[in-house]
């Protein structure tokens, strides 16, 4: 019997190294994802905003979004964070007087907060139902409630806290920015044509477009001057408007160029970033690390198999012994 | 070979309307209500789940930490069939009778807080399941392994119905049960640990580690013992039978072993990654870090003993603390250690933990109403029957 249970702890250890070489072969091992052929996206600029939230109310009339009340009387939209009921908010940092704009000491700056489209996002590595989708061209990440069970994984496991869930309701949603993929259907009826919030911003403080286009603007920006008058396309950065700005005092990094591997909606403020709620996160994604982890133990189920093997063993033996002493 | 030949298991008998019983049932019509309102009111209306914290006790404590509490069976299993302990073979109804109900309510009752619960199918369906997703892995073998426990108790029901033919004809496959209701917790157990991976950075190091599926999976099966030790005082005292100090004894050795092991790899990998520095921080989540850590060093402490291991109360004060333990490491690895971001709190609503205590409630009913109806428990000469 000692033998027999020495043998089988044998089995085990020669079973888990076998799975543990095949796990440990480049072809497991999952890397970042790489930006879609066609990725989409914004490029904010906090410098550029002036708070108005022309891009809050859009959002709400092209995603059909109920108001929000914050203040006494009820009477006006005022989200203070995203919700159940908000896609889009534009949050205030202030410092100290708070009197001079984009100024991280007696200032204040403006950020946006909405998905930013990872290009490696942990929502849809965590959905369970393959409810969180990223287009494969456009790489926009998707919600359909129709294949949602509302397990609220996506919620925890976004390091930019941006699904939210409806928690007031009997049948309730996930809700989140799809960067007005809607409006591209036949059945549009919105008099939006793209990114409600980029379309109506009066400053191009938020522009939509090809993340890569979006990505030279932003460094031609940082490589400005402070003070040098230039010119900043207004609306899409393909599009015909535009206006004059003068170059910030950036800080010297496109938010979204390396967190988690990336993401499509990319970010410029003149405040660090950790002070606008925007933290500091690894250049490797957080689902690549989960998924490298899951597929090194299940891949192909060997290593589940190699010890079931095992244990079918022991079970039968256990049973047989079982068997002689009762009889 | 080991000289274990033990009394059969005979049904307890008895009367099943006791002012524990009642209780009970009170505690699930509670639990009824208030499980109606959260049907047409939406999950907000019942509990403080919100943004930050968007998983509350209806996940931690009701899977987490329930499913681990329900791995007696698994646990029992794991020694008397796969290491051929055969001496602990009197534990393996009791234990797996508890386990059956852990699993099933753990499993039925994350299906409450799922908020489109109507899709729950999809999980399992091609074309939406989606196989990177650690949970799918988790609902996958938690499920299977309900079956699978289902199949290995239902010698107890074909017992009590005089089915002979059927169970000899499952007693030929039961060798295969029996090893994935040893490999399906062991993936599931762990894995409910994995789910915090993809968190990254928003869970502070004292958690976030590759090694918390080895965590999870330890602590699952050293509480495994402990409950099994917790039920037996539990059921000596309230059915008034001979307490089983030998083999608990034994047991109780086992599980030393296991929280010595586990104290270990924990401290060896906090070390490692110097997360231990965090453990020295002054802010709550040290704090709990240490009481969570303070529950495995007492019974590691107490258990290194022979002399304790004989003594009842010493027994069941090391499976409560086991039972802390496990429950501290769940609760402060996904909501203490979680860092949501400013602004956000979160601690369950009465009618939140009505809930959660109507489901224990369940499990002590059922397990209570079992025990007196079939063959579950080992038969003493001086068992007193009420």
């Amino acid at each position: 019997m000692t033998m027999d249970r020495r043998q089988f702890l044998k089995g085990m250890l020669a079973g888990g190294a076998v799975a543990a070489t095949a796990a440990s072969a480049p072809a497991e091992a999952r890397g970042n994802l790489t930006m879609p052929p066609k990725a989409m996206g914004l490029l904010y600029d906090s410098t550029l905003c002036i708070g108005c939230k022309a891009c809050v109310s859009a959002c709400k009339e092209s995603n059909h979004l109920p108001p929000e009340y914050s203040t006494e009387d009820q009477l006006w939209d005022t989200p203070l964070d995203l919700s159940g009921k908000t896609k889009n908010v534009i949050k205030m940092y202030k410092s100290g007087t708070g009197d001079h704009k984009d100024q991280e000491e007696d200032g204040y700056a403006f950020m946006k907060h909405s998905c930013l489209h990872c290009v490696d996002p942990s929502c849809v590595s965590a959905c369970p139902v393959s409810a969180m989708r990223k287009d494969p061209v456009t790489g926009v990440v998707t919600y359909d409630p129709g294949d949602c069970i509302g397990c609220r994984y996506c919620v925890l496991a976004c390091p930019f806290d941006v699904p939210r869930f409806q928690y007031d309701k009997a049948f309730p949603k996930i809700v989140k920015c799809e960067l007005c993929n809607h409006l591209a259907s036949e059945t549009n009826d919105t008099r939006f044509q793209y990114s409600a919030c980029a379309q109506v911003c009066p400053t191009g403080a938020t522009l939509y477009g090809p993340t890569d286009e979006l990505m030279v603007e932003a460094k031609r920006r940082l490589a400005l001057k402070p003070g040098t008058d230039h010119t900043v396309p207004r609306g899409r950065i393909d599009g015909k408007d535009s206006q004059m700005a003068k170059a910030a005092t950036y800080v010297p990094q496109v938010y979204g160029e390396k967190e988690l591997g990336g993401t499509q909606v990319l970010k410029l403020a003149a405040v660090p970033f950790d002070k606008l709620g925007f933290r500091d996160l690894p250049e490797r994604s957080f689902a690549s690390v989960s998924e490298t982890m899951q597929h090194s133990m299940y891949g192909y189920l060997i290593t589940p198999a190699l010890v079931l093997g095992g244990l079918v063993v022991a079970a039968k033996r256990s049973l047989r012994d079982d068997e002689d002493n009762q009889e | 070979m080991s000289n274990h030949e033990h009394s059969a298991p005979t049904p307890l008998g008895g009367s099943l309307v006791t002012s524990l019983t009642k209780t009970m049932a009170l505690l699930i019509a509670i639990a009824g209500v208030i499980l109606v309102v959260r049907l047409i009111f939406g999950i907000g209306s019942v509990t403080n789940v919100n943004d930050g914290y968007t998983w509350g006790v209806w996940v931690v404590y009701d899977v987490m930490v329930g499913s681990a509490f329900a791995c007696g069976g698994y646990s029992v299993a794991l020694l008397v069939y796969i290491f051929n302990k055969g001496e602990y073979h009197p534990l393996v109804r009791p234990a797996l009778l508890g386990s059956l109900f852990g699993y099933t309510l753990a499993g039925a009752s994350v299906i409450i807080d799922l908020g489109r619960y109507w899709n729950t199918w999809h999980i399992f369906t091609p074309g939406w399941a989606q196989i990177n997703s650690v949970m799918f892995e988790v609902a996958t073998c938690i499920s299977l392994y309900v079956v699978v426990m289902w199949i290995e108790f239902s010698p107890v029901f074909l017992e009590k119905l005089n089915k002979n033919d059927i169970r000899k004809k499952l007693g030929r496959w039961m060798f295969l049960f029996i090893a994935l209701g040893a490999l399906l917790p062991s993936m599931h157990q762990s894995s409910l640990g994995s789910m915090l991976i993809v968190l990254g950075t928003q869970l502070n190091p004292l958690w976030q580690t590759m090694l918390i599926p080895l965590l999870y999976l330890m602590t699952a099966i050293s509480v495994g013992y402990g409950i099994v030790i917790f039920e037996s005082t539990i059921s000596a005292i309230g059915f008034k039978r001979p307490f089983e100090l030998g083999i608990l004894s034994k047991l109780s050795k086992v599980m030393w072993g296991l929280i010595v092991a586990y104290l270990v790899v924990r401290v060896v990998d906090l070390v490692v990654r110097g997360a231990i520095v965090e453990a020295f921080k002054p802010n709550v989540m040290a704090l709990m870090f240490w009481v969570e850590m303070a529950f495995f060093i007492v019974p590691a402490i107490l258990l290194a003993s022979a002399a304790n291991r004989r003594r009842p109360d010493k027994l069941f004060l090391s499976a409560v603390c086991m039972m802390s333990g496990t429950f501290m490491l769940r609760i402060n690895s996904y909501l203490v250690g979680y860092e949501t971001g400013e602004g956000w709190n979160y601690f369950p609503s009465l009618p939140e933990m009505g809930l959660t205590v109507g489901i224990i409630a369940i499990e002590i009913l059922g397990y209570v109403v079992l025990v007196r109806l079939l063959p579950v428990l080992p038969k003493h000469e001086a068992a007193a029957v009420k």
